[in-house]
C-alpha cells in the first residue's frame, strides 16, 4: 500500500485542509457540492486552526455524503440516512468534539427523517448542513420530498405529485434551535451561517440550495447549465424579511433565504447527558 | 473449594477480601454486570420484549459507572449510534430481539467493513415477524451470521445459563477488541430471564482497546502487521489520526476505492479471514461424558441444558451418550464438528428452530457420522425425553 501522491495544482485552503491526493473530486462539473466544501472549509478556517482539529465529519450516502472525504479530518462516510444517530453518539461521547453532519434532502428529509426530528428534539449540538439539490442525484435523478410539483424526474415520469417537505418548518416544530436556509449563490451569506451555526450550542440546521446542474438542470431547470442554475437561484430567492410581506401566491416557486431562528431557551442535549452522569456519580461539581 | 470459602464467610460473619463472590442473579443482570466489568461505557438501545431488561438496567448502572445510556427512536439509530460511540473510543454494546435485529442488519454490515468493534445482545423470541413475543427461540442463528447483505464472517457467542451469560459478554467484548468486529451474545428469552447463582470473579481478563503504535502520518487504520488479518490498534476520533470510517469499499487507509476489484478482493477476503481463519483461536466448546461416547448431543444454549439430563438418562439405559456445548456458535468450528463424527456413529443437534445449525454440523461431519436435528418450534423448550428418543432412534 503506498500513499497516492498530490497534484500540484491545488488551492491554498485545499492543501491546508483537503486530502489532495484524491482530487480531482467526483462531482460532476458545476456541482453545488464544491462551492459547499469550500463554505464549510472557510467557515472552520475563520473561526480558528485549533476547531479544525476538534471537527468530525459525518456524512451519508449520496453525492451530498462526499462532501467530506475529501477532508484532511476524520470523517464518517456512513449509510444512506443513519448520520445523524452516529453525530449523536460521537457528541455525546466526546462533547468537545466540533461535529459536522452533511447531508442530501433525500438523505435527511426520506430516509433519515425519522433521525431528524428526533435529533432536533433532543437539541442536540451538531451542525447538520443539508444539501438540497431538489431530487436524488447519486442514484441518477428520482423524485425526492423536496422536487416541484409537476416536475418529471425517473421515477415521476408523468410529472411529480409529491407534496413538498419545508425543512424550516419541520425543524422549528421538532425544536431545532438554528436554521438558516441559503442557495449556493449566496456564498458569503451560507459561510458566515454555518459560522453561526457551528458556534451555536444545539441542534444548527443549514440548509443550502444547491445545483445539480446533470440531474435537477435537466429535470427542472430544462438546461444542465450551473451558470443558469445560479443566476436562476439569484432571481427567484427572497430574503426572509420580505417573504413577510408576499402572499402565498407571490412566493410559489421563490426560495426564502436568510437566518430563520435562533433560539437559547432549550438546553443541549450532551450537557444534560453528562449532567446526570454527575449526579449519578454523586459528584457534585 | 470456592463454595466452602463463601460458606466460610458466611460463618464467621465477616467478609474476606475474596476475589470472587457467590450471589443469586437473573440473566440479564449478568450480562449488564459483566458489560460494565468488560469496560462497556455506552449503550444505546429500543425496548423490546425480552431484550428491555437489559436496556433497562443498563439505563439504571451505566452512569453510576460514568457511562452513556441512549433510548434512541429505533433500532437503526441504536446500532448506527454504536459505531459512532465506538469510533469516539468507547465500548459499546446495544441489545434488542428479532424485529430489532432484522433493521439493524444493514448497520451491522457497515460495523463489518467498518471493523468497528462492538457488542450486539439478540435475545431471541420466536419469529418470523413480531411472531410470539414472550417465548424463547433459536430463530436467529443464521440471521447473524448471513443476514447483512455481501460477504463478511462473524462471531456469535450462546449463553447456556446464567454464568454463561456473565462470561461469555466478557468473551464477547474480548473478541470485539481482538478482532475488531461486532459480536453477537446469541440470548433467548429463558436464559435472560433465568435465576441461577452466579459466581462474580473480578479477575477476568479484560481486553483493552489498543491505540496507535505509529504516529498519524505513518499509521494505516485498517493495516494488518505482516501475516495476520487485523489491524488491532485502533485511534479514536478527535486525536489527530483523521481516519476515514467508511461505509464504501476501501484500502487499508480507508480510502475509498469503490472501483477496483483488486481492493475490493483484498478488503472483503482480509475480513472474512480475520474470522475464519482464527477459528481455532475463536472457537470454544465444552465436553460432557466424551470420553467413551457412540453418540454426540451437540447442543447450544438452552437446549444443552436438556441435553446433559438426556444423556445421564440414556447412559442408565445403557447407551454411551456424551454431549458438546458450542459455546461459539460462528464463526463455525469445522475441525471439531469433524473430529467429532470420526470419533462418534451419530449426532444430535436439538434446536429451537426449524433445524438449522444441524446443516453446518452435517456439513462439517462430512458423512462420518449420521447427523439427526431436533427441532422444536413455537417457544417450546426441549424435554429431555424430546432428545432421548432421538437418541434411542440413532442407537439402534
Ligand atoms: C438503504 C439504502 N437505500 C437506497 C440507497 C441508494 N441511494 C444512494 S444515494 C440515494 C439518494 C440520494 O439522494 P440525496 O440523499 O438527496 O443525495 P444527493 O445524491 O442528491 O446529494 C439513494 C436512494 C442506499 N445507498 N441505501
Amino acid at each position: 500500500m503506498v500513499r497516492r501522491s498530490p497534484p500540484d495544482f491545488a488551492h491554498y485552503l485545499a492543501k491546508k485542509y483537503m486530502r489532495t491526493e484524491m482530487l480531482p473530486t467526483a462531482f460532476c462539473p458545476g456541482c453545488g457540492l464544491g462551492i459547499i466544501e469550500r463554505a464549510i472549509i472557510m467557515a472552520i478556517d475563520e473561526l480558528g486552526k485549533d476547531l479544525w482539529e476538534r471537527t468530525v465529519f459525518v456524512s451519508g450516502i449520496g453525492c451530498s455524503g462526499w462532501i467530506p472525504v475529501y477532508f484532511k479530518c476524520d470523517v464518517l462516510h456512513t449509510l444512506h440516512g443513519r448520520a445523524l444517530p452516529i453525530a449523536t453518539a460521537i457528541k455525546v461521547c466526546r462533547p468537545e468534539l466540533n461535529v459536522v453532519v452533511t447531508m442530501g434532502d433525500g438523505d435527511s428529509m426520506a430516509i433519515g427523517g425519522n433521525h431528524l426530528i428526533h435529533a432536533a428534539r433532543r437539541n442536540i449540538d451538531l451542525t447538520v448542513v443539508v444539501a438540497n439539490n431538489m431530487l436524488y442525484s447519486l442514484t441518477g435523478g428520482q423524485v425526492a420530498p423536496t422536487t416541484p410539483q409537476n416536475v418529471y424526474t425517473n421515477t415521476t415520469p408523468y410529472g411529480n405529485f409529491e407534496p413538498n417537505f419545508n425543512l424550516m418548518e419541520l425543524m422549528k416544530a421538532a425544536g431545532a434551535t438554528y436554521f438558516a436556509r441559503w442557495t449556493t449563490w449566496h456564498f458569503v451569506q451560507l459561510k458566515n451561517s454555518i459560522k453561526k451555526a457551528m458556534e451555536h450550542r444545539g441542534f444548527a440546521v443549514v440548509e443550502v440550495v444547491s445545483q445539480c446542474p446533470t440531474y435537477a438542470g435537466r429535470y427542472i431547470l430544462g438546461k444542465p447549465d450551473p451558470r443558469d442554475f445560479m443566476e436562476w437561484f439569484k432571481e427567484n430567492s427572497v430574503p426572509v424579511e420580505k417573504s413577510k410581506e408576499m402572499s402565498e401566491e407571490e412566493l410559489q416557486g421563490k426560495i426564502v433565504v436568510g437566518e430563520f431562528f435562533k433560539r437559547s431557551d432549550r438546553r443541549e442535549f450532551a450537557e444534560k447527558v453528562h449532567t446526570l452522569i454527575r449526579a449519578a456519580r454523586g459528584d457534585s461539581g | 473449594m470456592y463454595f466452602l470459602a463463601s460458606c466460610l464467610v458466611r460463618i464467621l460473619g465477616r467478609s474476606f477480601p475474596l476475589k470472587k463472590e457467590k450471589k443469586l442473579m437473573i440473566g440479564y443482570d449478568a450480562v449488564t454486570d459483566a458489560a460494565i466489568l468488560a469496560g462497556c461505557r455506552f449503550f444505546a438501545g429500543y425496548p423490546i420484549t425480552p431484550a428491555t431488561e437489559i436496556a433497562e438496567r443498563m439505563a439504571e448502572k451505566l452512569p453510576k459507572s460514568g457511562g452513556i445510556f441512549l433510548q434512541m427512536e429505533d433500532e437503526l439509530a441504536s446500532i448506527n449510534s454504536l459505531i459512532g460511540a465506538s469510533w469516539a473510543g468507547f465500548k459499546a454494546m446495544t441489545a434488542t430481539s428479532g424485529p430489532g435485529l432484522s433493521l439493524m442488519m444493514e448497520g451491522l454490515g457497515y460495523a463489518v467493513l467498518s471493523e468497528t468493534p462492538m457488542v450486539i445482545v439478540d435475545v431471541q423470541r420466536v419469529g418470523p415477524s413480531t411472531g410470539m413475543v414472550t417465548y424463547p427461540s433459536q430463530g436467529d442463528v443464521c440471521q447473524v451470521r448471513w443476514g447483512s447483505h455481501g460477504d463478511y464472517s462473524i462471531i456469535a457467542i450462546a449463553p447456556a445459563s446464567v454464568q454463561d451469560s456473565f462470561d461469555y459478554t466478557i468473551m464477547a467484548f474480548n473478541y470485539a477488541e481482538l478482532y475488531r468486529t461486532p459480536v453477537i451474545l446469541l440470548m433467548d428469552e429463558v436464559i435472560a430471564h433465568l435465576r441461577e447463582p452466579l459466581i462474580v470473579r473480578e479477575d477476568v481478563e479484560i481486553v483493552k482497546r489498543k491505540r496507535p503504535s505509529m504516529p498519524p502520518e505513518e499509521f494505516m487504520p485498517f493495516m494488518p502487521k505482516p501475516g495476520e488479518y487485523v489491524q488491532r490498534e485502533m485511534p479514536a476520533l478527535g486525536e489527530g489520526y483523521k481516519v476515514i470510517v467508511e461505509s464504501t469499499m476501501h484500502d487499508e487507509l480507508g480510502y475509498r476505492e469503490s472501483e477496483s476489484h483488486e481492493v475490493g478482493s483484498r478488503t472483503i477476503a482480509r475480513l472474512w479471514n480475520k474470522i475464519e481463519k482464527n477459528v481455532e483461536k475463536i472457537a470454544k466448546e465444552e465436553f460432557y461424558f466424551m470420553e467413551d461416547a457412540e453418540i454426540a448431543v451437540v447442543s447450544y444454549g438452552c437446549p444443552f441444558r436438556s441435553a446433559i439430563n438426556a444423556a445421564k438418562t440414556a447412559r442408565k439405559e445403557g447407551i454411551n451418550v456424551g454431549v458438546v456445548k458450542m459455546i461459539t456458535i460462528w464463526p463455525f468450528h469445522d475441525s471439531m464438528i469433524e473430529k467429532l463424527a470420526e470419533k462418534v456413529k451419530a449426532i444430535v443437534v436439538p434446536e429451537m428452530n426449524m433445524s438449522k445449525i444441524v446443516r453446518e454440523v452435517a456439513r462439517a461431519a462430512k458423512g462420518k457420522a449420521k447427523v439427526l436435528g431436533v427441532p422444536k418450534l413455537a417457544g417450546q423448550m426441549h424435554t429431555p425425553e424430546d432428545i432421548l428418543v432421538a437418541i434411542r432412534s440413532v442407537a439402534r
